[in-house]
């Protein structure tokens, strides 16, 4: 049975379960006339979650842990001589006989590939046969025992709650093992990189260029392929400085027209527009920049007499800064209100006109959560991918001049990572130690935002 | 002129101050022009995006068809006369289709015929074979079928590729023109409401392209994100809410919660690429991968929400429960999660919206791959909506730029209904204490 119908299967059981359970605890309160010390339904529960819960437990271990065991198993099959050779690869020799066992074949496979795989097939259809019936059964007699523990004294509420309780501390552990998932996805791929690849030329270096990598092997390539990240750096800065030069004053301005001066009228029709900049998907900004804003920049400068790429920082800078407006308007919005009243009365009744009050008193109370408010802008500019992908190019131009066309960390994460790799090689790894780099930026980003607003937060109470 | 203690007499003041006056309204009227500004380019930046997307996907929800009668011999179409798949398949439905475009615009010569053949669309074959598979009794009749026409015919026919320009620029000959506008004036090209954009699968003809295996596999890749995120996030929610003690361990989940929201989208992909793909050995492209990748990073949006939500409910309320013995966690079941639930589930709509926008990190676990089939399962390979728009992008045909402001257009009526009823969820169930 496939992994779906067994977890049908055994949710069928469970229900079966709750209902028995309960009529059979029911009917010892009528029959008795004995109190039960929990309510019917709770017997219910009782059977019913020892019916699934093991039962979906094995079958999640089953389902994830079975190609694990299969890959240490087949690796048996791998001849002495290959294994020895040097350029015997885990990864590619897992890949083939997968490919085999899948029916895709390319070319001729030596002897033990398919032998290899002729055993696979043996192993994954007992190990389907085995947890079918290990699962069914593990509902069944899970289900059995909890059924046979009703009676009157059997306090089985308290049992459930402590079930239930356990779930709702477990999924809340899911955030940490996300958060150690992200970390070592990225952590070991990284380190394996910086082995081939020293740390110092890929934080200082000046040139990047991973395109040879297959190139050279493959004899038509003369280059070697190189693995500076300064210029991604700088690419990032200097798309999120053009995309916040747009979004700050912006955000920042109509943030303080919104909560200082407009109508309330006004603020429920302008607050609603603006929000609906943030939830349009980034995939839509990418092609309204690509499509749209950089024909119009390239002929706009080009009528200048400048000599603008075609895919110009400026353009994605400047689509991205609109997509981080509704960003910086709504954060320094909060911050503002959070303004108490009783500073703006104080000010006007030195005789400060409105704007005075706002440059003077508002705004340097507000200022550290507008600066926390700003950095998470940079924060989204540098994460965010898709403007860049479609809007930014791939070339790695070191330079500062918004016309010219420059590539960003995450665009070039894509571009690596997106499609067939090759397996471990520096150009693959690459992409990890990028991500692990904008993974440090942005927390970092992140956590000096928060640290400011903690320091800096005023209490007015 | 200042008194003893050097302070201004009133008079003295209150002329300084006046004096100042104009400039300072000057400067307040600035900066409340400034505000103005700045939401003036804001609304002006929402309304170029929108212009630009409707003016070009409005024209893509439609498309040119050209109208044939088409004889339609059993022999031809069926040589083996039990309608299966590969019956039809073996029968000329090509050879059919072309004599009757031959007919209408009396091609004779192999030039002529040669020119007239690239009118119509490659996918027409497929649409007559579905059509008398569905409905065999055409067969031995003469129909009148609607065929989509090329579509460097359907952008002559757009403007887009203009008569004025030299034959040998353009993609269509003057032979080809000539027959369009026979068909034309016949009567018999027509320009409607395309059925293979929201019928039609991922296509290289632009003609033939359409959204609904990506719609599909959005809404499998959804349903995964939704039946994953929601229960784990209401549960870590009310956790943390209710049932947490206030220790390191709880403090060091909330930051994890807190940092989550901050990671970017792709990082997620590079997990699901590394954990799901990598390490468990999952396949690439399914959307059952794509749906546990969205659900981990909605996740901190649900979590966060509900936490609102469940802080909003009063305390008396808990009170009171625990007040007429009730347990724990009947407290949080029967009381404290109901009156909770419009914000949560606002705030789960709002991250099924996100998650329906994304596109970084699918491209990641390779939901970008050119997938034909509609996916009937979550462990089909598929690509969802903003992947496809992606992928629709990159290809220059004008009419592929037209089919993916139309397929964005599609997605933000996605998006627009699903805020509304976030909103309408708040408005209509949030009770105010």
């Amino acid at each position: 049975m496939s992994t779906f119908y067994i977890a049908i299967t055994v949710l069928i059981i469970g229900l079966a379960y709750f209902y028995s359970a309960q009529r059979s605890a029911q009917h010892l309160r009528q029959a008795q006339g004995s109190r039960l010390h929990s309510l019917p339904h709770y017997h219910g529960m009782f059977a019913a979650l020892l019916a699934t819960l093991p039962a979906y437990a094995l079958l999640v271990t089953m389902a994830i842990g079975d190609d694990l065991v299969f890959d240490a198993m087949a690796l048996e099959f791998v001849p002495a001589d290959v294994r020895l050779a040097e350029s015997f690869n885990e990864i590619i020799v897992l890949a083939q006989i997968n490919n085999v066992v899948d029916g895709v074949n390319f070319g001729d496979q030596p002897e033990w590939v398919l032998n290899a795989a002729v055993a696979w097939g043996g192993w994954a259809e007992t190990s389907a046969n085995l947890t079918t019936i290990l699962c069914l059964a593990l509902a069944l007699i899970g289900g059995m025992i909890g059924y046979r523990r009703i009676n009157p004294e059997f306090r089985s509420r308290n049992a459930v709650e402590r079930i239930v309780l356990v779930i709702l501390a477990s999924s809340s552990a899911i955030a940490i093992l996300t958060t150690l998932g992200i970390v070592f996805s990225v952590i070991f791929e990284s380190l394996r990189f910086f082995a081939l690849v020293p740390i110092s030329e890929f934080l200082f270096g000046t040139s990047w260029n991973p395109q040879f990598e297959g190139a050279e092997r493959a004899g038509s390539g003369g280059g070697e392929a190189v693995y500076g990240s300064v210029p991604l750096f700088a690419g990032t800065l200097l798309i999120s400085l053009v995309a916040l030069s747009i979004a700050v004053p912006v955000g920042l301005f109509s943030a303080i027209y919104l909560s200082e001066y407009a109508t309330s009228r006004v603020r429920s029709i302008v607050k609603p527009l603006m929000e609906l900049l943030a939830g349009v998907p980034t995939v839509v900004y990418g092609f309204f920049a690509a499509l749209t804003v950089a024909p119009f920049v390239r002929s706009t400068g080009l009528s200048l007499g400048l000599d603008v790429a075609s895919e110009s920082a400026l353009a994605a800078g400047l689509v991205m800064g609109i997509m981080i407006i509704p960003f910086v308007s709504s954060l320094s919005d909060d911050v503002i209100n959070a303004v108490p009243q009783s500073l703006r009365d104080a000010a006007y009744g030195l005789g400060s006109t409105k704007s005075e009050a706002i440059r003077q008193v508002v705004l340097p109370a507000a200022l550290p959560g507008v600066v926390a408010s700003v950095l998470l802008a940079v924060s989204r500019a540098v994460g965010e991918t898709m403007i860049v992908v479609m809007a930014a190019g791939l070339a790695a131009n070191l330079s500062m001049n918004p016309l010219d066309a420059v590539t960003t960390v995450t665009s070039q994460i894509v571009t690596i990572l997106v499609g067939d790799q090759e397996f471990e090689s520096a150009k693959t790894l690459s992409a990890f130690a990028l991500a692990l780099t904008l993974i440090a930026i942005t927390l970092m980003l992140n956590l000096i935002a928060l640290q400011i607003v903690k320091k800096y937060r005023e209490q007015y109470d | 002129m200042t008194r003893d203690n050097g302070l201004l007499s009133p008079e003295e003041a209150a002329r300084l101050v006046a004096a100042k006056m104009a400039e300072r309204n000057k400067s307040e009227r600035r900066f409340r022009f400034l505000g103005r500004a700045a939401i003036a380019i804001a609304l002006t930046f929402l309304v170029i995006l929108m212009v630009s997307i409707f003016s070009k996907g409005i024209p893509g929800f439609f498309q040119h068809y050209v109208t044939l009668e088409v004889p339609l011999d059993r022999e031809k179409l069926d040589p083996e006369g039990n309608l299966s798949v590969q019956s039809l398949y073996d029968g000329d439905a090509r050879g059919t289709i072309r004599a009757a475009l031959y007919a209408a615009v009396d091609a004779s010569g192999r030039r002529d015929r040669k020119a007239a053949g690239k009118i119509i669309s490659a996918g027409a074959e497929a649409r007559l074979r579905r059509m008398i598979a569905d409905n065999p009794r055409i067969l031995g009749t003469t129909q009148e079928i609607r065929f989509a026409v090329d579509d460097d015919v359907d952008s002559f026919l757009r403007g887009f590729i203009k008569r004025e320009t030299p034959q040998s620029e353009r993609r269509i000959d003057d032979k080809m023109i000539g027959f369009i506008d026979q068909l034309a004036a016949d009567g018999r090209i027509s320009y409607e409401l395309s059925d293979y954009l929201f019928f039609g699968s991922a296509s290289r003809n632009a003609e033939m392209a359409g959204i609904y295996g990506a719609f599909i596999g959005s809404i499998l890749t959804l349903s995964i994100c939704l039946v994953l995120a929601f229960p784990v996030g209401v549960a870590t929610a009310v956790y943390l809410e209710e049932i947490a003690p206030k220790n390191r361990i709880t403090e060091l989940i909330e930051i994890n919660i807190n940092n989550l929201a901050a990671v970017p989208s792709v990082v997620f992909g590079i997990l699901g690429l590394a954990i799901f793909i990598g390490v468990f050995g999952m396949p690439r492209s399914i959307p059952l991968v794509g749906g546990v990748v969205l659900s981990l990073m909605t996740l901190p949006t649900i979590i966060i929400s509900s936490r609102a939500a469940i802080r909003a409910v009063p305390p008396s309320v808990r009170d009171a429960a625990l007040g007429i013995g009730a347990s724990k966690m009947q407290t949080i079941f029967h009381h404290v999660i109901p009156l909770a639930m419009p914000g949560m589930l606002t705030g789960t709509i709002i991250g099924m919206a996100q998650a329906l926008g994304e596109t970084a990190p699918l491209l990641m676990i390779g939901m970008v791959a050119f997938i034909v089939d509609v996916p009937g399962s979550v462990t089909d390979p598929g690509t969802v909506l903003p992947v496809q728009i992606f992928m629709w992008a990159d290809f220059a045909e004008r009419m592929f730029v037209q089919k993916t402001s139309a397929a964005i257009i599609v997605l933000l009526a996605f998006l627009v209904t699903m805020n509304a009823a976030a909103i309408l969820i708040r408005k209509k169930l949030e009770r105010r204490w």
